[in-house]
């Protein structure tokens, strides 16, 4: 019985040190050099294999990085912190870099009619290829959701037949963008929240006829829009989000209502006691929201105010501030 | 030798008693590894290398360390340590000669260390008393029946990717409805040969 106790004991040692050691060997012969760094970034990105930075997967962003081929900043999902951490452990130099949503330019949906009866694969790709486009309209979102699919993120919905992303989900990583066979979802700012959401570059009264949200190129918003950000290519307007100021006015004017505005609660200006009434704040105002004597500590006119901040630049006694946050309302 | 009888036992271990279909063995990688045909080869040639190696090992082990000895009830943390032993060593070799397999892997890979297939072939190979060329057969040849199962079930699955399934039965459900079907196709060799 002991026999039997002792040989056990014995063999399964021996049998235990001898694999050991030879794994020891193998692990040193097969060893597979690799960059710290490496693990160490790909610890940092966000892990959704999204594709965004053009590598396959973060392993594979994280190994161009090390080889200085790629920047930091060309991960949008995982946001500027992410990037200025990684350049701050590649000994890169950190760059200021706004934050971007991707935008379907387009409210039609169910409200264009349909045009055929499809039963086809659900892909807009596939009906894209087939039919040009489910709705009457030719330029907008087709509705079957391709962009929603390759979303990694569950960012996109679609509401109503027309795709609309979660400005908070969304990430920036562009792969809607490639998927849409319509070619309509951009990147914008994600703080610039008055959008243009039509792409039909029809005129007017053919647009008129099928969608009543479409943009007719009517140009009212460009002419209304105190920054001159807008501008109309092509029966479309174009705004330039350098300029953008969040006012508003725009999306109020536009006779469609073909321009989004998706600032909830609009902010206000407030002018403290250092005010010495010089007048600059009045002159920049776009609103004529500004009022006081020369001289004379002036005052917000609340109701007229947007908060769109121009007057906070101009002030030189720096006594203007603004209260409240631009907000967002998902989907509308 | 007889060759007819290696052959017996090679068409037994890859149809009849399919080690995945037939034995519900090495299930975990049969649905883990099986939704792109390219990583389920990979899967199966690293299974059937593991399985062919720990049936020389666990041979040699047995007949020549534990039999001697009279302790054969350490049979099984016996073949084990072999078994993890060499799956170690096909890591090792994998990551070092191809990266892309490695990754698509994954977890599968550590995983066969504790794939009872492989245990399976080991034990089943002293449980029928092989000769020392019909052992390798053997597990050789359960390697091969893996490696079709997992082939058969990625292309399904390839597949299904694009099929128009249920909502409900996306995914893991169909798989495991295929399985079954499958399971019940392989039954059709059952009485081929004597087991």
């Amino acid at each position: 019985m002991s026999g039997v106790v002792l040989y056990s004991v014995i063999s399964l040692t021996v049998m235990g040190a001898a694999f050991g050691f030879g794994l020891a060997l193998a692990a040193r012969k097969f060893a597979v050099e690799r960059d710290e760094r490496v693990d160490r970034i790909e610890d940092m990105l966000p892990g959704a294999n999204c594709g965004g930075c053009g590598y396959g997967g973060c392993i594979g962003f994280a190994r161009a990085l090390v080889e200085g081929k790629a920047s930091p900043y060309d991960c949008s999902p995982g946001g500027v912190e992410t990037a200025n951490a990684i350049a701050e452990l590649l000994g890169l130099e950190k760059i200021e870099k706004t934050p971007t949503v991707a935008m379907v330019a387009c409210r039609g949906g169910n409200r264009v009619p349909i045009k055929m009866k499809y039963a086809g694969l659900r892909s807009c790709t596939a009906l894209a290829l087939l039919a040009d486009n489910l709705h009457e309209c030719s330029y907008g979102c087709i509705g079957l959701g391709t962009c929603v699919d390759v979303c990694p993120f569950d960012a996109i919905r679609l509401v109503d037949g027309v795709a609309v992303v979660d400005d908070d989900k969304c990430t920036g990583c562009g792969k809607c963008i490639d998927a849409c066979p319509k070619g309509i979802i951009s990147l914008v700012p994600k703080t610039k929240k008055v959008r243009i959401a039509c792409s039909s570059h029809d005129k007017g009264k053919a647009v008129k006829a099928i969608c009543d949200v479409g943009c007719i190129g009517c140009g009212v918003c460009a002419k209304n829009c105190p920054v001159n950000c807008i501008e109309m290519v092509d029966s479309l307007p174009i705004i330039d989000y350098e300029k953008c100021i969040n006012c508003g006015i725009c999306a109020a004017k536009c006779p469609t209502k073909s321009i989004v505005d998706r600032v909830v609660t609009r902010p206000k200006v407030f002018i403290d006691s250092q005010c010495t009434g010089c007048g600059e704040c009045k002159k920049v105002c776009k609103f004529k929201a500004i009022e006081g004597e020369p001289g004379e500590r002036h005052k917000v006119i609340r109701d007229r105010c947007i908060g769109c901040g121009l007057c906070l630049d101009v002030c030189p006694e720096k006594a203007i501030s603004v209260a409240g946050a631009l907000g967002h309302q998902p989907g509308k | 030798m007889d060759v007819g009888r290696l052959f017996a036992i090679a068409i037994g271990a890859i149809l009849i008693n399919n080690f995945v279909l037939k034995r519900f063995l090495g299930l975990c990688p049969f649905l883990g590894v099986s939704k792109q045909l390219d990583s389920a080869l990979g899967m199966g040639f690293a299974v059937m290398f593991v399985m062919t190696m720990a049936s020389i090992v666990t041979f040699g082990i047995y007949h020549y360390v534990l039999e001697p000895y009279n302790i054969e009830y350490l049979r099984t943390i016996a073949f084990i340590l072999v078994i993890a032993t060499l799956v170690q060593f096909v890591e090792m070799v994998i990551e070092k000669t191809s990266p892309t397999l490695y990754r698509s892997l994954g977890i599968y890979l550590p995983l066969i260390t504790t794939n009872c297939a492989v245990l399976g072939v080991a034990v089943l190979n002293i449980d029928k008393s092989y000769s020392f060329i019909e052992t390798v057969t053997h597990g050789f040849s359960a390697g091969i029946g893996f490696t079709l199962a997992l082939l058969l079930m990625a292309g399904i699955r390839e597949r299904l990717e694009l099929a128009d399934i249920p909502q409900s039965l996306k995914g893991v459900p169909i798989a495991f409805i295929v399985a079954g079907l499958m399971s019940i196709a392989f039954l059709g060799f059952a009485g081929l040969a004597a087991e």
